[in-house]
């Protein structure tokens, strides 16, 4: 590195060089059997100089000395972006703890016997059910160093573990599913299983839908598939200089629910979104962007911000191999005061939706959706009484968020990068074959 | 770079003398370049380099597989492999057999696009943003090319050894209008089997998108509930892929005893009109190609022939499982991924309505164009259009908010009442799975008509 950095100062006022080595072991089952173990290894290597005041960017794979990586970013730097941002010099970074070396001890031996754990627990419930499920452990280094002293370096260990059932009656096709995700090994597969009997329990009996207009409660699951992927474009700083964010020109004014609380979470321990500092070697930051329904402020990295006269938030996130770009490390909503189970008993007849599919395709900026309940529940007089099927849910997040039911108090990690609870959502189009 | 044609010839005699029931090893090198604007400006231009490979392992049913991209230790990396797949079997192994190939093929293009200098590229980028932007109400866009040459050498213990090259090349653009809260987009997507030509000379076309992104924000919202829906080409082909297409990949059937009952050949899933087919075989497409990753020779499998469920696609393993012919369709996106079922070029073959007599007896209906996105769930499918206009009275009528249509794949074949003479390959796809995504694929069907199909809305 230090090397491709020395060979880049020379042709380029400034440079950065940023490498990412990881290495994977997964195991895999299929049909409730233990199908594919799998290892990866693999290095990446960006480099990104400022040439006559634009920025040049090429990546590479492997070990190399960086003679065509220095090449190819020359070449992308007559046409380049301007660059408005100064690259940070050696900084001091909040201490973060995402390195746990136990990750690293776990035998494959153990990593089969807790995949065989996980559809053990869900064939012995539900028999007939066939089930995917995979166990994961991994670490990864990053590196960062640039002209002006920039020099950061961590490494970080995750575990995963996942499941997903799929039961089939005739033309009937129920899938279950739940995942989990650390910086240490997890060794509770029930945390995940139990998920996943409840979500068979709920579905055991089919229930009609009307078509009309309905109370629906989000689990959390169905809050990171429907509610929240509108908001991470719209305080996404790149959207908002562009004036295309529907919150863009709020700071400061109540635009969501008075009880309604997200920020960014890049400090949290042990979690695999975690990190003491982004993409560009910014220090994180924990980012309230909205608090008791107030916009407080938007995601920026170092170009973004410099162009938007702000400061960035260190959410400078480069995603497949790509420059630099906003985005949330990890995102927590603040729990509520209503329990679950209080929820459901409010409603005389309504819905559960925990997995929407298809509600990402709609109008995203705006935050209309729509999407067929993949797994959700009906309730009846305080009660669920089983599965909806054809069923389809459409609104507007913003109008939802302005005006929230009731947020829950149980709060759990969903989808790797949402910490949120259930919510319940007054008002929803729901259409219906029954 | 390392000379990956090298390595691949090192290994290949070590393969076959290694102790499992079969072993394989895919080599890749590939360059890309890319270029992307948002809004006016651009917002990333660079140039990649990437090479690896993987060792894939099959011993008593259990596979092993691991990939790197440090190409010294393959010794290493072949014993992990079979170490693996030692551990994950417990079974027989069954693998459709396929006679060895020893085969060259080039990209078939005269231009490499990644060679093309970045300038010339930026300049026809350059003249597409400034049309969406000459259109009032345009809030910002984005624009996204990218293209890339690759070569692939794939050697297996039978014998195989294969090397492929491709270019691909891929555009998006997005026109974003926006007026007080409301906001709203259109887009167009469309690549190429790496002739840089064919995304040239699109100016009247994105006018026409951009204008449309303008019009959608003073267009009303559809009810909600069922219609009779014609689909243009372009969202016809989504629909063929999404809703059933993946529910003929057979990874997801062979070892599921109900599933195969579902998706038992012979069984009648739609009109006698009706005709599906997915094939790597057509020349010229993205999702062309001689040799899937597992080293077999691509064909023209019909999925669906006189309404009839006639066929499946296959891995060599799903195809031995299944006792029926391998078709073809292992495919992995690069390296770092074992292969696995994959559509490739998916189509409904055309009939001989042509779409003024499709539309003639419709009432109210609803004419649904360009896609935006498609889930499948099985048997249930979520697409959505890109732009959507009534049909009142045997007419297309006024335009209104993009739609999502939805329901299940077996009742909305059967529901499939009108076949178009008017086949269209859609080039811009790119389709994922099991986290392998975007691969490439084409899509295409002529227009059709859909009854009782239900659509989200107020």
């Amino acid at each position: 590195m230090e090397q491709i950095l020395a060979r880049a100062k020379k042709v380029a006022a400034e440079a950065e060089v940023y490498q990412v080595s990881s290495e994977e072991t997964q195991v895999r089952f299929e049909a409730n059997h233990l199908k594919q173990l799998q290892t990866s290894q693999s290095t990446s290597v960006a480099l990104r100089i400022i040439k006559d005041g634009r920025i040049g960017y090429a990546t590479t794979t492997g070990a190399s000395d960086g003679q065509q990586l220095v090449k190819d970013a020359v070449e992308t730097a007559a046409f380049g972006t301007e660059a408005k941002f100064q690259m940070p010099g050696s900084l001091k970074y909040p201490k973060v703890e995402i390195y746990d070396p136990a990750v690293a001890a776990v035998s494959i031996k153990e990593m089969v016997h807790l995949g065989e754990e996980m559809v053990a627990a869900i064939t012995a419930h539900t028999p007939g059910i066939i089930c995917e499920a995979g166990v994961t452990r991994g670490n990864i280094t990053v590196r960062l160093l640039n002209s002006r002293g920039g020099n950061a370096e961590y490494k970080k260990s995750f575990f995963s573990l996942d499941i997903e059932g799929n039961l089939v009656n005739d033309t009937d096709m129920l899938f279950v599913g739940e995942s989990d995700s650390s910086c240490h090994p997890l060794s509770d597969p029930k945390k995940v299983t139990d998920m996943v009997l409840k979500q068979l329990d709920m579905a055991k009996e089919r229930a009609k839908s009307p078509t009309k207009v309905l109370p629906v409660i989000f689990t959390a699951n169905g809050v990171a598939g429907a509610l929240i992927l509108p908001l991470l474009s719209a305080f996404n700083g790149k959207i908002v200089l562009e004036g295309a964010s529907p919150v863009g020109s709020k700071v400061g004014k109540l635009v969501f629910d008075k009880n309604f609380s997200l920020r960014d979470e890049p400090l949290a321990a042990f979690r695999p979104g975690s990190r003491p500092c982004d993409d560009e070697g910014v220090a994180s930051q924990r980012t309230p962007l909205i608090t008791k329904g107030i916009v407080k402020g938007f995601l920026y990295d170092l170009q973004t911000a410099a162009l938007a006269g702000k400061k960035s938030t260190g959410n400078g996130n480069r995603s497949r191999g790509g420059l630099p770009a906003p985005a949330a490390s990890a995102l927590v909503v603040t729990p509520g005061q209503t329990t679950f189970e209080e929820m459901v008993s409010n409603i005389k007849e309504g819905l559960v939706v925990e997995q929407l599919m298809g509600a990402e395709q709609g109008n995203i900026l705006g935050g209309d959706f729509s999407g067929n309940v993949l797994l959700g529940y009906k309730i009846e007089n305080g009660k669920i009484v089983g599965r909806v099927k054809d069923t389809m849910v459409s609104g507007n997040v913003y109008q939802i968020l302005k005006d929230i039911g009731a947020i829950g108090s149980e709060t759990r990690w969903v989808s790797g990068f949402l910490q949120t609870p259930p919510f319940y959502c007054k008002a929803l189009s729901v259409s219906s074959k029954g | 770079m390392p000379d990956i044609d090298a390595v691949a010839s090192d290994l290949a005699s070590g393969l076959k003398k290694q102790k499992a029931d079969y072993l394989e090893a895919r080599f890749e090198e590939s360059q890309t370049s890319h270029i992307t604007y948002r809004g006016k400006g651009m917002e990333s231009i660079g140039r990649s380099t990437a090479s690896g490979g993987n060792v894939r392992a099959l011993i008593k049913g259990g596979w092993g597989f691991t990939s790197f991209n440090e190409l010294d230790n393959l010794p290493d990396r072949v014993a992990l492999a079979i170490e693996q797949a030692q551990s994950a079997g417990s079974g027989k192994s069954l693998l459709a057999p396929v006679a060895p190939a020893v085969d060259n093929i080039s990209s078939g293009i005269t231009k490499n696009p990644v060679n093309i200098p970045l300038a010339e590229k930026k300049r026809l980028l350059d003249e597409y943003n400034e049309i969406i932007w000459s259109i009032p109400q345009i809030k910002t866009s984005t624009v996204g090319y990218s293209d890339s040459r690759k070569k692939v050498i794939f050697l297996n213990s039978e014998g195989s050894f294969i090397t492929q090259e491709r270019a691909d090349v891929a555009l998006r653009l997005t026109a974003i209008a926006a007026k007080d809260s409301e906001v709203q987009q259109v887009g167009l997507s469309l690549g190429s089997r790496g002739e840089f030509d064919a995304i040239k000379g699109l100016h009247d076309q994105i006018k026409e998108m951009s204008r449309n992104a303008v019009a959608l924000l003073s267009a009303p919202q559809v009810k909600g509930g069922e219609y009779t829906v014609v689909l243009d080409p372009i969202l016809a082909g989504v629909f063929v892929h999404e809703a059933f297409g993946h529910l003929s990949e057979s990874d997801f059937v062979y070892e599921n005893d109900k599933l195969r009952e579902i998706m038992k050949l012979g069984k009648q899933f739609g009109v006698e009109q009706l005709n599906i087919v997915d094939s790597a075989a057509e020349p010229g497409l993205r999702g062309s190609y001689k040799y899937d990753d597992e080293g077999v020779r691509s064909v023209k499998t019909y999925l669906i022939r006189k309404g009839k469920l006639v066929g499946r696609l296959h891995s060599r393993e799903t195809a031995a499982k299944m006792n029926e012919q391998p078709t073809g369709n292992a495919r992995a996106i690069n390296y770092r991924y074992p292969p696995i079922v994959r559509m490739t070029n998916t189509y409904i073959e055309p009939g001989s309505i042509t779409f003024k007599e499709m539309i003639a007896d419709i009432k109210e209906g609803i004419y649904a164009k360009n896609w935006y996105g498609g889930m499948t769930s099985m048997e249930m499918f979520t697409f959505s259009a890109g732009e959507a206009y009534m049909i009142r009275n045997g007419k297309v009528a006024e335009a209104v908010r993009p739609i999502m249509l939805t329901g299940n794949v077996f009742n909305t074949l059967k529901n499939i009442d009108a076949i178009g003479n008017d086949l269209d390959m859609n080039q811009g796809g790119g389709c994922g799975k099991g986290g392998q995504s975007p691969l490439p694929v084409s899509n295409g069907s002529p227009h059709i008509r859909i009854r009782h199909c239900l659509v989200g809305g107020k």
